[in-house]
């Protein structure tokens, strides 16, 4: 387990260019989500209504995840493959998602990654090869697969699969372990371990406090950072994704993050003790990793610097986004095949429907 | 048809919204009978995402308000296995889309058991859980599978449409000795962040009441065109059929109020009189209600059919975005739609 002296001797060892990488794309996921939540709560005023304003539906921002994704994703490269869940902006963003497509999805847009049709739980970006979904740990497998591909064609890419600790209970993610571990695959399991699961916290749901030893059954490696620190966790992923890259298997790989929102917005959160509420909030990974850049010789304005380019680059892709036009309606029956089939889907009704309508 | 012998939503001022209605049975029958309980996630602490077990931690307690982990397949195959050792457990899978996490459990055993065993063993629980769009939730939060459940043989399905008939189905679904999946559409359950349509809240009578299975209900009577639905479209149907009869056209309106089992019989005695059919589903349009309703109709009744629509969602996964989903969600003026087309 890796603690706070553990990490500030490890601090060193970051260098300063990705020290400044890993703090930038911190600060533009927290950015991101303070912003997506105006946005989002802009129209659901003065009664919150779910599926009104310019972002209807559910939606889980990652404020206090950001080191998770940074420290991990500093190792990967756009060939490697991540899958996220359903808190997945901080994770795209890490791995490089094409941000403003990824805003126009999530405002619905015609430009957006997957034109409008699947929103903030269903962002993909086979350019940087990121998918994330909406089942409790759906995304496992398929990384597993990723890292299947990458073996049998022989290549040193790796996949990594993260998840929150609620997901280390389903069954998809512990045959992966096993499936993953029997055949040496190279792919990381990051559980991010925020304490909660909605309104269930973790101690009520498993025993185990350390959600990394599920990997003990299956004798794959694993680690927990226990501290939302972004340097300890890029640490502890430095050796998990060399280890997958090498060859040599997958990690599971457990860290402490925060859950500085509900958890997702509307949620009153009347489950949670204000302290708990309060200790998120202290415990600040953003603040932290000032502190890194501060022994790392950046002043205080080299940081404004670096956080005024990340705000600009939030407030430049939502701006993008709302610019962009609605889906055409007509779209909503393409896709369903990549081999489209002809006069699909049936929509004899439908169509007349639309013809009797116009006669109104 | 509406029970003879039970009072009806009229018979109190008392009005509820469907999830208090749900709570109020849910509640009742845990202090009648020991052996309910209720297990899902989110059910303690948050009363349930959709209030469908809200206030009953307080009452009953952590021991029988039970919150457990994300594991769909564990936590359903457990409330069979209680079940089966003559419990009566009541358990919540969150969105009727997270089923494929534990469908073994639910159609190989739940499903399976009364009749595998020759009847030497039944399994007397009940599944609920939530179904429905409208709020551009997207492919994986938004399905109603209706038909998915419905086809596989050995589960009673029920799907209120309103707040009595959810407390009466819910009283029937616990006392009944077989598995039920209770189906509720998030948009009727009167929650504070999902404004509810008119209709869903209605009288309920405090004491206890059943209603029962296979019985439809004939929410509006009328000569010219039958539609049959259910769920959160007997009211975009209501609303479509008020519009029309300021243009002559009579609709009536079935709810179909349980699939498993189906109330065949007022389905052909309305399509008798009227000849013309319109079978409004919020699920995918292919192999599911809209085309089984149709099916019977022609069985039972062809020689009085003259004309037969369906509306339906497409067969596409949900999309996000709201003109998208607008597209292919059924509303009132696609009901209309068909309503006149059918009765031209
Ligand atoms: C199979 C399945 N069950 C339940 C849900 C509903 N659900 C969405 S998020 C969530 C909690 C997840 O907790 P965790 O994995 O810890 O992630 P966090 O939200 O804390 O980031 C639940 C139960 C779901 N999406 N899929
Ligand atoms: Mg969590």
């Amino acid at each position: 387990m890796r603690t706070l002296d553990v990490c500030s001797t490890v601090a060193i060892m970051v260098g300063a260019n990705t020290l400044q990488q890993m703090y930038e794309e911190m600060v533009t996921a927290r950015h991101y989500e303070e912003r997506l939540q105006e946005e989002y709560l802009e129209g659901k005023q003065p009664a919150f209504d779910i599926s009104a304003g310019p972002i209807p539906g559910e939606l889980h921002l990652a404020a206090g995840h950001e080191a998770s994704a940074a420290g991990v994703c500093a190792h990967l490269r756009d060939d490697d493959t991540v899958t996220a869940p359903h808190r997945p902006h901080h994770v795209a963003i890490s791995k490089g998602v094409d941000l403003e497509r990824m805003t126009a999805e999530i405002f619905g847009r015609e430009t957006g990654l997957s034109r409008g049709k699947g929103g903030h739980m269903h962002l993909y970006d086979p350019d940087v090869n990121f998918a994330c979904s909406g089942i409790i740990a759906q995304g496992v497998p398929p990384a597993v697969g990723a890292a299947l591909a990458a073996k049998k064609r022989n290549t040193d890419d790796v996949a990594v699969a993260f998840l929150g600790e609620g997901a280390i209970d389903q069954g998809a993610f512990l045959e992966s372990l096993n499936l993953a571990g029997v055949h040496d695959l190279p792919v990381v399991f990051v559980v991010e371990d925020n304490d909660w699961a909605i309104s269930m916290p973790k101690e009520r749901v498993t025993d185990v406090d350390d959600g990394s030893q599920r990997a003990d059954g299956f004798d794959v490696h694993r680690e927990r950072v226990d501290v939302d620190d972004a340097v300890a966790i890029y640490e502890a992923a430095g050796e998990a994704v060399g280890r997958a890259r090498d060859g040599n298997g997958p990690t599971v790989l457990e860290v402490q993050v925060h859950r500085r929102m509900g958890h997702f917005m509307g949620d009153p959160e009347a489950y949670r003790p204000d302290e708990d509420v309060e200790l998120a909030r202290e415990r600040d990974s953003i603040e932290r990793m000032e502190g890194h850049l501060e022994e790392h010789g950046f002043t205080g304005e080299d940081r404004a610097e670096i956080r005024e380019r990340a705000h600009e680059r939030v407030e430049e892709a939502i701006e993008w986004a709302k610019d962009q036009p609605q889906p055409d309606p007509e779209e909503a029956y393409e896709d369903v095949f990549t081999d489209e089939l002809e006069d699909w889907p049936e929509r004899r009704d439908r169509e007349l429907a639309a013809a009797d309508g116009g006669e109104e | 048809m509406a029970q003879v012998e039970e009072p009806g939503p009229e018979a109190t001022d008392r009005e509820l919204t469907m999830s208090r209605a749900m709570v109020e049975a849910i509640a009742t029958e845990m202090r009648e009978d020991e052996e309910v309980f209720v297990m899902g996630e989110d059910v303690a602490d948050y009363g349930g995402i959709f209030d469908s077990t809200e206030g009953l931690l307080e009452e009953f307690g952590y021991d029988r308000i039970v919150d457990v982990p994300i594991s769909e397949t564990s936590f359903i195959g457990a409330g069979v296995g209680a079940a089966m050792q003559g419990m009566r457990p009541i358990v919540e899978l969150m969105f009727a889309d997270f089923f494929g996490v534990a469908m073994d459990q639910i159609y190989n055993n739940m499903a399976k058991n009364a009749y595998m065993s020759g009847g030497s063993v039944s399994v007397p629980m009940v599944l609920m859980t939530a179904v429905g769009g409208t709020y551009n939730d997207a492919a994986q939060h938004s399905q109603t599978l209706y038909g998915t459940f419905a086809h596989l043989p050995g589960m009673k399905v029920v799907v209120p449409s309103t707040a009595y008939d959810a407390k009466g189905l819910m009283h029937a679904a616990i006392r009944d000795d077989d598995p039920v999946v209770y189906m509720f559409h998030k948009r009727l359950m009167g929650l504070a962040w999902m404004p509810a349509p008119e209709g869903p809240k209605t009288g309920v009578p405090e004491d206890d009441y059943e209603i029962g299975f296979g019985e439809a209900d004939v929410k509006r009577e009328g000569d010219d065109v039958t539609v049959v639905t259910l769920g959160l479209h007997v009211h975009r149907a209501l609303e479509a059929a008020a519009d029309l009869a300021d243009d002559g056209i009579e609709t009536e309106v079935i709810d179909l109020r349980t699939l498993v089992p189906l109330d065949t019989e007022t389905v052909l005695e309305s399509v008798r009189k009227t000849g013309k059919l319109v079978v409004v589903d919020e699920d995918y349009h292919s192999y599911g209600v809209s085309g089984e309703i149709v099916a019977r109709a022609s069985e039972g009744a062809l020689d009085d059919l003259e004309a037969v629509s369906r509306v339906t969602m497409p067969d596409t996964p949900i999309p996000y975005a709201r003109p998208l989903e607008n597209e292919v969600l059924p509303d009132a003026d696609d009901v209309a739609a068909a309503i006149r087309s059918v009765g031209e």
